[in-house]
């Protein structure tokens, strides 16, 4: 038998992990997009400099 | 938790992250160390660090996504062994905790491995066959074309079923494979490490998986394992999401610095400081645990000036490196062939 304690412990155990990863999914698509935007001025610049 | 603690974990993630990127190894298994030597306990430094390997795996196999280099087979097959692995990593962490050992033993743990890995890449940098095999994404691969090491050739000719069909074109017994993963899934959980930097050089040396595939492979079974981990360890409380959060949004944007330097730079050049900064990391745990002996506090401070010292030496010689590059291709005189 599973403890109510054992299973919001699972749950919240979840939430984290869950949290992790769409950081990870958040992080990837948002620095993509600035690499995408912002990448090739930034590289003219330090060959310019 | 204070800004300045939120804003140093950043730029500790943004370091590692140019290390993972540009060396598509490493960094990570610098966290649970210096996490050990803020104070943390071995638990949370473990089941922390882990969640971080999850994160960052997660990032990386987004990158490797569409270039169809992961065995999904052998994927699976390392997920089982792995995670078996873990849960028995975990129980020695626990057992060890209980009897007031666990900090002595990872510290120990880590030191033998950062060094003997920093030893070997070092030497073998020095010798100038560049150290260990090549993590960057080949796009252009030849899967049967890869050249399999001789201790692999002689496992493959192990004959003991099931044997199981590997992509680039070979068959390996699956207790080998189910070895590997165990053995990694070990380590996984004992220190909180993703386990990629010994398991991508075992699917390559050990099993004779071609380069690319293990790259592909070994990051999908990251997520898996690391996911798994961190989860085991959640459930206890031993993972710290204001540790875990900032590290991520450091690393992801240095692993694009690093990828983007690994177009540019040649990694053979660079990587003896690699292996420089692994021994560094090794002596950094070693100085630790020496002033835990001699009751002397000053040496953490000297153990973490030299784990967050060894990260900036190499990141920095990257980034400075990529700079350098970009510049000359800049001032050089435009070839005149067609």
């Amino acid at each position: 038998m599973i403890g109510g304690g054992s299973l919001m412990g699972s749950v919240d155990a979840g939430m984290l992990i869950g949290a992790v990863l769409l950081e990870a999914i958040v992080l990837y698509i948002g620095y993509g997009a600035v690499e995408q935007l912002l990448g090739e001025p930034v590289v003219n610049r330090i060959k310019n400099n | 938790m204070s800004l300045a603690l939120i804003v140093m974990f950043v730029g500790f993630g943004l370091l590692i992250g140019i290390l993972f990127g540009f060396f598509g190894m490493g960094g990570s298994f610098l966290v649970t160390p210096a996490l050990l030597v803020m104070g943390y306990d071995a638990n949370v430094a473990v089941g922390s660090g882990l969640a971080f390997v999850f994160g960052t795996s997660v990032i990386a196999t987004l990158k490797h996504r569409d270039l169809g280099q992961v065995d999904y087979k052998l994927g699976v097959l390392m997920i089982a062994g792995t995670t078996a692995g873990i849960e028995v990593g975990k129980i020695g962490l626990e057992y060890l905790q209980h009897i007031g050992l666990a900090g002595s033993v990872v510290s120990v743990a880590y030191v033998l491995l950062l060094g003997g890995i920093g030893v070997f890449v070092t030497y073998e940098a020095m010798k100038g066959s560049g150290g260990g095999i090549d993590h960057d994404v080949d796009e252009d691969a030849d899967l049967e074309d890869e050249e399999i090491p001789e201790i692999a050739q002689k496992i493959q000719s192990y004959n003991v079923p099931p044997m199981i069909s590997i992509r680039g074109g070979f068959r390996v017994s699956l207790w080998m494979v189910l070895a590997v993963a165990f053995a990694t899934g070990v380590l996984s959980g004992f220190l909180g490490v993703g386990g990629g930097f010994i398991r991508m050089p075992a699917l390559f040396y050990l099993i004779g998986v071609p380069v690319p595939v293990a790259v592909g492979t070994d990051l999908f079974e990251i997520v898996f394992s690391g996911g798994i981990g961190s989860f085991l360890y959640a459930q206890s409380g031993a993972v710290e999401l204001g540790i875990v959060a900032p590290l991520l949004a450091g690393s992801a944007l240095g692993a694009r610095v690093g990828a983007a330097a690994t177009n540019l730079v040649d990694e053979d050049d660079i990587k003896v400081y690699f292996g420089v900064m692994l021994l560094l990391g090794a002596i950094a745990v070693a100085v630790r645990e020496i002033g835990g002996l001699l009751e002397m506090p000053v040496l953490d401070v000297v153990s973490l000036a030299i784990i967050l010292g060894a990260a900036l030496l190499v990141s920095g010689a990257v980034v400075y490196s990529g700079v350098t590059v970009l510049r000359e291709d800049a001032s050089a005189p435009p070839s005149t062939a067609d």
